[in-house]
């Protein structure tokens, strides 16, 4: 399946274009249409983490970390919510027109050192990172993540995304709006600015019924611009990760922003 | 024969007699399937730019209960991202039930509705169809708009539309 590699055309601003490492246990929300119409639609979605894209085969997403905001902003429950062995399902009616996100984000600190020659993990609030001598640990490293994991329904014409200034989030063109053989420019911001340097991965789903996953890797422009064409309609799993330091409290701290975006690309 | 009524009859020219535009007619096949549903076809006219220039109508099933019908307008695609998921469905002129198998004849007058504001020019007459639990198709036909002269253009399906043919009257 090589040609598929080579049909999933993708043009970075950076024209970085290599193939990366395979990747278990991807996260994803998976809605059954993105593009919908009428006063009573409805959408169901699987959310879970598997290896292969998107057959659940490895654990569900908890449903009370995934929140769906409406096109005016408000907050909308899942319906019909169920957590299954290896997926949770949910469903949503789109009483708006405009467009839901779907997203599960977290945000926390993290601290990782060792003893001897075991590795100890630990996650907290910086004031008992501090209270509970965490800090004083030899060689101690300690991380804030940010985790976005989301997806896209628009019933009637596409609205803008707000962008939450969190992690890291994609803007420029529209998630909705994607067709085969057209090229779009997306954005993608951390913590509301532009993200440059930054790796995405793109794999098409169904990759089990491939030899090769046709995974393809770019970066982020200065302006933390990146240009996307696919030959092939179908969903995609999008991730951009990105690391720095930031300063916390006076502490220097690793920072990693993770961002998973299922888009569909509809026949152009 | 209309020429002769016009210099007859002056005063009736200015009445319905006159009013031009374009005829179409959109066959649809006949297809041997198991579970057949007439498609739904939407038909519209894009200028040089690939802009929508005028919808002219879409056929669909606007008489289900709740509006379910509108369910499916997604479904025609090409026309959906055009212009379909800025509209108020129905839409008055526009909102059609579906056609049978067969040649459907539409006329549209060029002095009402969409046609009356089109600007003279290079267009295309587009006919997307779709047909739940079957496939979809789209036909192109480029004709010149030059209201008060005559001209016909078609253009053939393979699938799910057969011949579609324009011709433009004055």
């Amino acid at each position: 399946m090589k040609t598929l590699a080579r049909r999933i055309v993708i043009a970075a601003a950076a024209a970085a274009l290599m193939v990366g490492a395979a990747h278990a246990h991807r996260a994803w929300i998976v809605p059954s249409a993105t593009v919908v119409s009428g006063d009573n639609a409805w959408v169901t979605l699987d959310a879970a983490v598997s290896n292969n894209l998107f057959f659940p085969d490895h654990r569900p997403m908890q449903v009370d970390a995934i929140t769906i905001t409406a096109p005016d902003g408000s907050v909308v429950k899942p319906a019909n919510a169920s957590v299954g062995q290896y997926r949770t399902t949910f469903d949503l009616k789109l009483d708006q027109k405009g467009t839901y996100s779907i997203a599960q984000a977290n945000s926390g600190l993290n601290a990782s050192w060792k003893e001897g020659t075991e590795t100890k993990r630990w996650r907290g609030t910086m004031a008992e990172y501090v209270s509970q001598g965490i800090d004083k640990k030899p060689g101690v490293e300690l991380t804030l993540s940010n985790r976005r994991v989301e997806t896209f329904v628009t019933n009637g014409a596409p609205t803008p995304i707000k962008s939450t200034g969190k992690g890291l989030e994609l803007s420029g063109a529209h998630p909705n709006d994607l067709y085969s053989g057209e090229e779009v420019t997306f954005k993608l911001t951390d913590n509301g600015k532009p993200a440059a340097n930054v790796e995405i991965t793109l794999i098409q789903g169904g990759d089990r019924y491939r030899e090769e996953a046709g995974e393809v890797t770019l970066k982020t422009g200065a302006d933390g611009s990146f240009k996307v064409k696919v030959a092939n309609a179908g969903m995609y799993w999008l991730e951009a990760e990105s690391r720095g330091t930031a300063s916390m409290e006076g502490k220097s701290v690793n920072t990693m922003s993770t961002l998973v975006a299922v888009l569909e690309v509809l026949p152009g | 024969m209309r020429t002769f009524l016009t210099l007859a009859v002056p005063v009736m020219t200015a009445g319905a007699a006159h009013a031009g535009g374009i005829e179409l007619t959109v066959e649809i096949p006949k297809l041997s399937v198991a579970e057949y549903h007439r498609p739904y076809v939407a038909i519209w006219i894009e200028d040089a730019s690939g802009k929508v220039a005028a919808n002219l109508s879409v056929w669909y099933d606007v008489d289900l209960k709740d509006s379910e019908g509108e369910k499916w307008l997604k479904d025609i695609r090409q026309w959906w991202r055009r212009t379909g998921r800025t509209l108020n469905m129905p839409m008055d002129g526009v909102s059609s039930p579906t056609k049978a198998p067969g040649v459907n004849k539409v006329t549209f007058p060029s002095d009402k509705g969409a046609l009356a504001s089109l600007a003279p020019g290079d267009y295309k007459l587009i006919v997307e169809a779709t047909r739940e639990v079957g496939g979809k198709e789209m036909v192109e036909v480029p004709f010149k708009w030059a209201p008060g002269s005559e001209a016909t253009a078609s253009a053939k399906g393979k699938e799910e539309l057969g011949a579609i043919t324009l011709k433009l009257t004055k």
